[in-house]
């Protein structure tokens, strides 16, 4: 199914915020997760994981180091929900 | 007595999160108040046991932590660090050094609701959907890490395990570091959140668990002839310890000296008791030995007295075993018949309330005691607290675990 940059984003920043607390309207895409959003190595498993279920996707543990940024996970989820 | 060779220690904060209130001040007016803590379980699970009632804490720990903080915490460990947190600001948190802090909180049998509840999400979702805090939530020394990396401890952080024991073996190896010189100051302490139809199906299975379910408030009574086991309780205590000399260099506030520990066990059996209480007398004696203390001084002891038919009876024989005619002039408080069985936690709360029973100079009551047992033969502080002598004065606390342990922890007034 595919979504849209904006509902990725809107999805993932209630993830977030759920995660780590962070309000959903701070988590914006040039962000870094461990640097600006409290989300820990740890705590990065969870976002991925609920992130998979929320959007219907897999995201593998080896692309996980990859996603730095919230929009580095946003492109990557709209590339692979689609 | 000779001087002791080793460095005093002396408890200057106290923390408590417990079946009787969400902090030591409204713990402890409940406790001299005679008010249960027991009450009947609302859960969706409650019928299905045999035992429909626990002793859980007055105030969830949600009211007072943070919900993202919460999540990555076992029940447990949320206790402890409460607990810690008032222990802390109660010793007006002492600037200290890093490396010289250290942390002991005790566990009986660690993060068994994450460990349950991880397994129902593998059950019914996966693996993948197993939470990565899952281990860091489930492991015993858990809540001493929580505890160790709020306050930045480098001196050390230690989580021993001796079941009911635990909480009474964590103040006594806090001790240790004290006196080796590993550390100046360690928060130590005992948690258990186990109020979980399994753990509790375990020991309604051994017989252990008093099933008196038309009347939970009145199921915990030590030393009362009717007394037909424990009851489950679950919390958190936790103390600051501190080297005598950095306490009084930095002019803390002491509560009282923690003079010693006997630490015994039993060889004996994995659950019932030694009949006649000799490891459990052997470890009160050991403990006013490492602690310099005389038994005529005893003039307190918080006993571990579980409501069990065949341990409130070997604990009296271990007293009197250790005291002799000094066990005469010992105010004996059963606090379990308040707060229910802490198991981990237990010793490290009847800890903090040995501490406030010498600084406050009064005895808690024991509730619930409507038949005295007659072959208890200690002078019980029954219903209502008791004055504790003025001068010189020193208590002990027992705390007793499934496996033979026993440990004694002997303090001295200030």
């Amino acid at each position: 199914m595919a979504h849209s940059v904006d509902e990725v984003l809107a999805g993932l920043a209630e993830i977030v915020e759920e995660v780590a607390g962070i309000p959903a309207s701070s988590v914006l895409m040039e962000k870094s997760f461990t640097d600006d959003l409290d989300v820990d190595s740890l705590s990065m498993v969870e976002v991925v994981v609920a992130a998979e279920e929320k959007f219907g996707c897999k995201i593998p543990d080896d692309d996980v180091k990859n996603l730095v940024t919230v929009g580095d996970a946003v492109n990557y989820i709209v590339k692979a929900a689609h | 007595m000779s001087a002791p060779t080793h460095r005093k220690v002396v408890v200057t904060g106290l923390g408590a999160f417990t079946p009787l209130g969400g902090d030591v001040a409204s713990t402890w007016a409940a406790l001299l108040a005679g008010k249960s803590g027991v009450r009947t379980l609302t859960h969706d699970w409650t019928e299905t046991i045999p035992v429909h009632f626990a002793a859980e804490t007055a105030v969830d720990p949600s009211e007072v932590m943070d919900r993202v903080e919460a999540r990555k915490l076992d029940r447990a460990e949320q206790f402890a660090l409460i607990a810690a947190r008032e222990a802390w600001k109660d010793a007006g948190a002492p600037e200290i050094h890093t490396e010289r802090l250290g942390v002991v909180i005790a566990s009986g049998i660690g993060g068994i609701l994450s460990l349950i509840g991880s397994y129902d999400v593998y059950l019914e979702k996966g693996a993948r959907r197993v939470s990565p805090h899952t281990v860091p939530m489930l492991m015993p020394n858990g809540p001493a890490a929580a505890v160790g990396l709020e306050l930045k401890a480098q001196a050390g952080v230690h989580t021993p395990v001796s079941a009911c024991a635990s909480g009474s073996e964590g103040l006594g190896y806090a001790m240790e570091m004290i006196r080796s010189g590993r550390a100046d100051v360690v928060v130590a302490g005992g948690t258990e959140a186990g109020v979980h139809p399994l753990p509790m199906a375990g020991f309604a299975a051994m017989m252990a668990l008093s099933t008196r379910n038309d009347a939970p408030e009145k199921a915990s009574r030590p030393y009362d002839k009717d007394r037909d086991g424990f009851v489950l309780g679950e919390g958190a205590g936790v103390v600051v310890l501190e080297s005598e000399e950095f306490a009084k260099a930095r002019g803390a506030r002491i509560y009282a000296e923690l003079a010693g520990q006997g630490i015994t066990s039993d060889g004996y059996h994995i659950a019932a008791p030694d009949p006649e209480g000799r490891g459990a007398a052997r470890a009160m004696k050991l403990a006013l030995v490492d602690g310099g203390v005389a038994a005529s001084e005893v003039v307190h002891l918080n006993a571990h007295a579980t409501s069990t038919p065949a341990g409130d009876i070997a604990e009296s024989l271990a007293i009197r075993g250790a005291l002799g005619a000094d066990t005469d002039h010992v105010a004996v408080s059963a606090t379990k018949s308040m707060t229910g069985h802490l198991l981990g936690g237990a010793g490290a709360i009847e800890s903090v309330f040995t501490i406030l029973a010498l600084h406050h100079r009064i005895a808690p009551p024991t509730i619930n005691i409507e038949n005295f047992d007659d072959d208890i033969k200690l002078d019980v502080v029954r219903d209502q607290p008791r004055a504790l002598p003025e001068g010189s004065i020193a208590a002990l606390n027992n705390s007793f675990g499934f496996g033979g342990h026993n440990v004694a922890l002997v303090f001295r007034s200030v």
